[in-house]
């Protein structure tokens, strides 16, 4: 079996990874912060532990700025439903996923005013498109760090400095891009940035987070959720502190020991020579589509300037009868159809039909994506 | 008799940050549920020894971990 489905989720996870999972809720199986007793505060370590670790990650400074939450979607609808009031004005891109655009198109029917930057068919950006998209009440910038559809990168950089100059936050998704490529959110400009676990990362499904910068005002954000913190207990009022403002009920102490393992692994053997590995597995998978007839290749076909996705459509054939005889008779596993993003799809000519999506992980080799190539070679001249 | 202090936090967090920061600087410290008859703030204190009471007490300022209170207990 050849798995080319990483960026729904990576597979295999790291054996440590699932040690680490099950290690903790033997050692430390305790309410992590509820109870004074030697297993709830092992499970507090352990959690506090992850949190410097994401910190450090990230290049932020206050671990306690790093909320875990159930999935990127969770972060992002935090912020999005947390921080915006009905006048406000939101930028955003015609490449985002709907963990993006569902929340924010709900929002605008609620009185939000909502710019979408039309991006190029390649994915990628005219940055002056966001200058020109910006106005006095824009309060949010939020984009996708790499799109999961056509994996191009976003100049998020340059991004954060237009969203700055006009007194807006910027919040990055990088689902597809924490544990691919370094993020430096002090030196990239971005103020809130929503993670995944279990993909990049490496970690378990389940498990995500928030990282809110120094200068963003947390009172700004409303919690998405209230409830029990084990944290200033006499009272019936939401703390403020963080990260029990935003983190009520138990935390998901396996996941998080999960993700934990998971950055270890990637710092073990290096954020650059990974990205190194995937950039070549790309272009190996980008030369060998090329060449096959009939097939379009959509994204800039440049591994420098995408994470390691490959979508592809082959004239006169469905992908879903292209992803079912992938897997049914070679074994090569990918995702076919939208990905749950309609705007990308429609920004990049494959609405409504999609298209076959190839993501390799940590664990592929040149090998496997020569072999997948065969196999899509074979299903494309039958 | 060996006098004991204990540090009262308003989050958990709080009490992994300084239990972290006090055992790299060396400091005989444990980690309690909280006396019911301090607070009710966090289930999790920090217990130490009296004597360091001023050492405990900059080392955590310092490092900007907040603290909700240090009161002086006795180990009967």
């Amino acid at each position: 079996m050849i798995y080319l489905d990483n960026a729904a989720t990576s597979w295999p996870k790291p054996p440590e990874v699932l040690k680490a999972m099950t290690d903790v809720l033997e050692r430390a199986g305790g309410n992590p912060g509820r109870s004074g007793h030697r297993l709830s505060i092992a499970a507090a370590r352990e959690i506090y532990n992850v949190r410097e670790d994401i910190a450090r990650f990230f290049h932020v400074p206050d671990p306690l700025r790093v909320i875990f939450t159930s999935s990127a979607t969770h972060a992002i609808n935090l912020v999005l439903k947390g921080l915006l009031k009905p006048r406000d004005h939101v930028v955003t891109t015609s490449m985002e996923h709907n963990a993006v655009m569902r929340p924010l198109r709900n929002l605008e029917r609620k009185g939000l005013r909502l710019s979408v930057v039309q991006c190029a068919s390649d994915g990628s950006m005219d940055i002056r498109d966001v200058a020109r998209a910006m106005n006095s009440a824009t309060r949010l910038v939020v984009c996708t760090h790499a799109s999961n559809v056509a994996g191009t990168l976003l100049p998020v950089a340059e991004i954060a400095s237009i969203a700055h100059r006009a007194g807006a936050l910027l919040m990055v998704d990088a689902a597809q891009t924490a544990g691919a490529i370094p993020i430096d959110m002090r030196a990239m400009g971005i103020d809130l940035l929503a993670f995944t676990g279990h993909k990049e990362l490496q970690g378990p499904l389940g498990i995500g987070g928030l990282v809110i910068a120094d200068n963003v005002d947390v009172s700004q954000i409303e919690p998405l959720m209230r409830g029990g913190t084990g944290s200033r207990s006499e009272s019936e009022e939401q703390p403020d502190d963080l990260p029990d403002k935003f983190e009520s009920g138990t935390a998901n102490l396996a996941g998080i020991a999960g993700l934990g393992a998971g950055l270890k692994w990637i710092k073990d053997r290096g954020i650059g020579e990974i990205r190194k590995q995937m950039k070549k597995l790309s272009q190996t998978l980008i030369d060998g589509l090329s060449a096959l007839p009939k097939v379009k290749l959509y994204g800039t076909l440049d591994p420098e300037r995408s994470v390691a996705i490959v979508s592809f459509t082959v004239a006169g054939k469905r992908v879903s009868e292209i992803g079912l005889r992938l897997d049914e008779e070679y074994g090569v596993l990918s995702r076919v159809g939208l990905h749950c993003a309609p705007a990308a799809h429609k920004t990049i000519g494959s609405f409504p039909e999609g298209t076959v999506r190839l993501a390799p992980g940590v664990f592929t080799t040149i090998n496997d994506i020569q072999e997948a190539i065969q196999a899509i070679s074979k299903v494309v001249r039958s | 008799m060996m006098q004991y202090g204990v540090v009262l936090f308003h989050t958990t967090s709080s009490v992994m940050r300084a239990e972290k920061l006090l055992i790299k600087e060396g400091y005989s410290i444990k980690l309690i549920p909280t006396p019911r008859e301090f607070s009710s703030d966090c289930g999790i204190a920090l217990r130490f020894e009296w004597a360091q009471q001023e050492q405990v007490k900059s080392l955590l300022s310092d490092a900007g971990v907040e603290i909700a209170a240090i009161h002086l207990m006795r180990k009967d």
